[in-house]
């Protein structure tokens, strides 16, 4: 999977004052940021702060009740390939392979190239034993993972991650992380939610925290960790805030 | 009562005498519900997966109207094809009524509105699971059909089930557009109808309890086929 | 694995088709069929059953019938729905001729209605002399009587009786039930009911209960079947020539024959009188 991945402009997703109202609730207040460069995105925050939404609006599964979500076009003068991986992964009812080759078909490819490139992503995931094993009776891990690979093979530019491994084992949790690594170093922009502080610490570049629909801090991780800039970033560092 | 003592034994005997006039209207009872089915299938499964995907104004009224078309009378169903099909209705030129494919629309009219709302509920709460993943990967709602329709297929299986039901059981359509015609449209339903009309109710109630084996070993296939499966694919 | 599904695929999707084609190729057969609307009586004593393969080897003719109440044969007739009517309803039938939907109607055979009821017989018609008499009778007595009340050939001839008897028919004792005549008796049966049931139908019939034959023999319950030669102009789409054959010869002496040689559990129930 060594393929050429362009490299992503330098400014591709902008929120200009985005809010999102459900059922006379304000559940996301008036965001404005901009994603840029090349690091990984942790959104960081206690349940309910918004994580989840914020995600969903950037990726174009819900439309802001206010504000603009713009996205930059690409070199190709698209908006830039994306993928998103949630919380509990959607498989569909067939076996592991037919889920890759589903997504495969989705996109275009070439009907001959879909189970070579399946099977390279399953191998690449370490899925290569359960290829025939209907998706959704593998262990919550193992799922994570296949939806990983489905991401893979779509080669996104930008990769939301919605709390991947907030129903996964220790060991489960590693090969996701090691996979979202992988994605980066592939030249995928990743952004995901996480309220583990112990894993943001570990892949975080850049983290934005929020707090009741709002948006706190967005700051490089290393400065957020160690010299938060608001009283409730803190809380949440030092564990007082409850998730 | 003596009648049911005698039914059994009666469609014991019926089913091992193998009587050739039997054979005939069992296998024309399955074949035409069978198509019947089949045809319905082919229309109310798509038509029911897009009312589960799109939002439309009026759309609410559609879906209580399929809704209320499950519970159509089986005669209103058979008067209506009826009125259509004879050769004083606009498809009268084609010269349908009382022969087996006039008994075929009766029951595509019966088992359609079934199959259509039923499907709908399905592929709504299987949509519902699935919107997200599907939108991320970026599908149209035309390309979702086919796929949602694969992955409900084993809720499907119990819904076609349901027509198949409807539509081997019913006697007032066939009745009025078959004519239930002595080896020509007369289908176990009709038949019973006619042995109840004589009085040999054993015969009656012996060829329905062969109709009710027939249709309890189509189900009961559907459900192991369904289950291994179901079973299997989590 | 892959290729055994497939397989079976394939042979279902096949199995499906093949029925659907053969249910097609059905339809169209044989084109040498005529459909008969005709009354439930006929069908249901057998009486098809006896004459219709006679007249198929005579002439290669099949006849499809279908059995219905005579208010319902002659309207699938005028709707052109038919292709050829046997029923017995003689006011009627000549009705229709002078409507122009039919060209001809012939006698063809009789049979007689026959007065039921419980064995018992509470109103006391097996004493009666006439029909009328016995139908006052069970007036008088408010025996429980049903009716077919579904404007049949047998309904109207009940309705004309009891109106030369000179009695309403309505009342507590007087149920209209709407259906045809093997429910109409399943019903009196299960009432122990008084009923009038052409003699076809009853001998066919099995589930007679306490039920028994209280009153017979008047000459106003003979019980005229006609044939009628639908107009060709009305409905030229229908096969006249062939009906035109099936019409002429069940007034020919083959086809008197073999109404005549028809029996049930040893009884004559028809009985030729073409002219």
């Amino acid at each position: 999977m060594n393929d050429m991945r362009l490299p992503i402009s330098l400014l591709p997703l902008e929120l200009n004052e985005v809010s999102f109202v459900h059922r006379g609730q304000t559940l996301l207040d008036r965001i404005s940021l901009r994603l840029e460069g090349h690091g990984k995105i942790l959104i960081m925050g206690p349940n309910g702060a918004g994580k989840s939404l914020l995600m969903r609006l950037c990726h174009g599964l819900l439309k802001p009740t206010n504000g603009q979500v713009h996205w930059a076009s690409n070199a190709n003068g698209k908006p830039p390939r994306q993928a998103m991986v949630f919380q509990r992964p959607v498989l569909l009812r067939r076996s592991a392979l037919a889920n890759l080759t589903y997504a495969l078909g989705i996109n275009g490819t070439p009907w001959k190239q879909r189970k070579p490139m399946a099977w390279q992503a399953l191998d690449h995931f370490g899925l290569t034993a359960i290829a025939h094993r209907p998706a959704r009776v593998l262990s919550g891990g193992e799922q994570q993972r296949l939806a990983l690979a489905r991401a893979w093979l779509l080669k996104p530019e930008v990769l939301f991650l919605d709390e991947p491994t907030s129903a996964l084992d220790p060991a489960a949790i590693k090969a996701v992380e090691d996979a979202v690594v992988d994605f980066h170093r592939q030249g995928t922009r990743i952004v995901m939610s996480s309220h583990d502080l112990n894993q943001a610490k570990r892949l975080a570049d850049e983290v934005i925290f929020l707090y009741g629909g709002r948006l706190i801090e967005h700051s490089p991780a290393e400065d957020f960790f160690s010299q938060p800039q608001t009283a409730r970033a803190r809380a949440f560092i030092n564990g007082e805030l409850v998730w | 009562m003596p009648a049911s003592d005698n039914a059994f034994h009666t469609a014991l005997a019926l089913v091992l005498s193998m009587d050739p006039a039997l054979i005939d209207i069992v296998l024309l009872s399955l074949q035409v519900s069978f198509t019947a089915v089949l045809i319905a299938c082919l229309l109310a499964l798509p038509l029911g997966a897009a009312l589960a995907l799109w939002a439309f104004p009026g759309r609410g009224v559609i879906v209580v109207l399929f809704n209320a078309l499950m519970g159509l009378p089986p005669v209103v169903a058979g008067l209506t094809v009826y009125l259509l099909l004879s050769r004083a209705g606009p498809l009268g030129e084609f010269g349908l009524l009382f022969t087996p494919s006039a008994m075929v629309v009766a029951q595509v009219v019966l088992v359609l509105p079934i199959i259509t709302a039923l499907t709908r509920q399905q592929i709504e709460e299987l949509h519902h699971e699935y919107r997200e993943q599907l939108t991320s990967l970026g599908m149209s709602k035309l390309r979702r059909i086919p796929t949602l329709l694969w992955d409900a297929r084993f809720g499907l299986i119990t819904v076609i089930l349901a027509g198949f039901g409807r539509a081997s059981a019913e006697v007032g359509a066939v009745m009025i557009v078959g004519g239930n015609i002595d080896g020509v449209t007369r289908v176990m339903t009709t038949a019973i109808v006619l042995e109840t009309a004589k009085g040999d109710l054993p015969l009656a109630l012996g060829l329905g309890i062969v109709l009710l084996t027939l249709v309890a070993v189509v189900n009961g296939a559907a459900y192991v086929v369904g289950e291994t499966a179901r079973r299997r694919l989590g | 694995m892959p290729l055994n599904k497939t397989k079976t695929a394939i042979t279902i999707l096949g199995l499906g088709l093949g029925m659907v084609l053969s249910l097609g190729s059905q339809a169209q057969d044989d084109e040498r069929y005529i459909t008969l609307a005709s009354t439930t009586s006929t069908e249901q004593s057998g009486l098809f059953d006896a004459i219709i393969p006679k007249f198929r080897d005579n002439t290669g003719i099949d006849v499809h019938v279908v059995a219905v109440g005579t208010g319902q044969a002659f309207e699938i007739a005028r709707r052109g729905d038919a292709d050829s009517l046997l029923v017995h309803d003689t006011a009627g039938e000549e009705q229709f001729v002078a409507d122009g939907y039919a060209t001809e109607r012939r006698d063809v055979m009789v049979n007689d209605f026959v007065i039921i009821g419980p064995s018992d017989d509470p109103a006391g018609i097996g004493e009666a002399e006439t029909v009328d008499e016995a139908f006052s009778m069970i007036a008088e007595a408010e025996a429980p009587f049903a009716s077919r009340g579904d404007d049949s050939g047998t309904n109207r001839a009940e309705l004309r009786l009891w109106e030369s008897a000179g009695v309403e028919p309505n009342g507590e004792w007087y149920r209209e039930l709407g259906s045809g005549m093997g429910p109409t008796l399943n019903t009196a049966a299960g009432m122990d009911a008084y009923v009038m049931s052409d003699r076809a139908t009853w001998v066919a019939f099995d589930n007679r209960q306490n039920l028994d034959i209280l009153f017979e023999g008047d000459e106003a319950l003979f019980n005229q079947y006609g044939s009628l030669l639908l107009s060709e102009e009305r409905h030229p789409h229908l096969k006249h020539d062939l009906a035109q054959q099936w019409h002429e010869w069940l007034v020919s002496e083959d086809g008197q024959q073999a109404i005549a040689d028809f029996e049930l559990k040893g009884q004559q129930l028809f009985f030729p009188n073409a002219k």
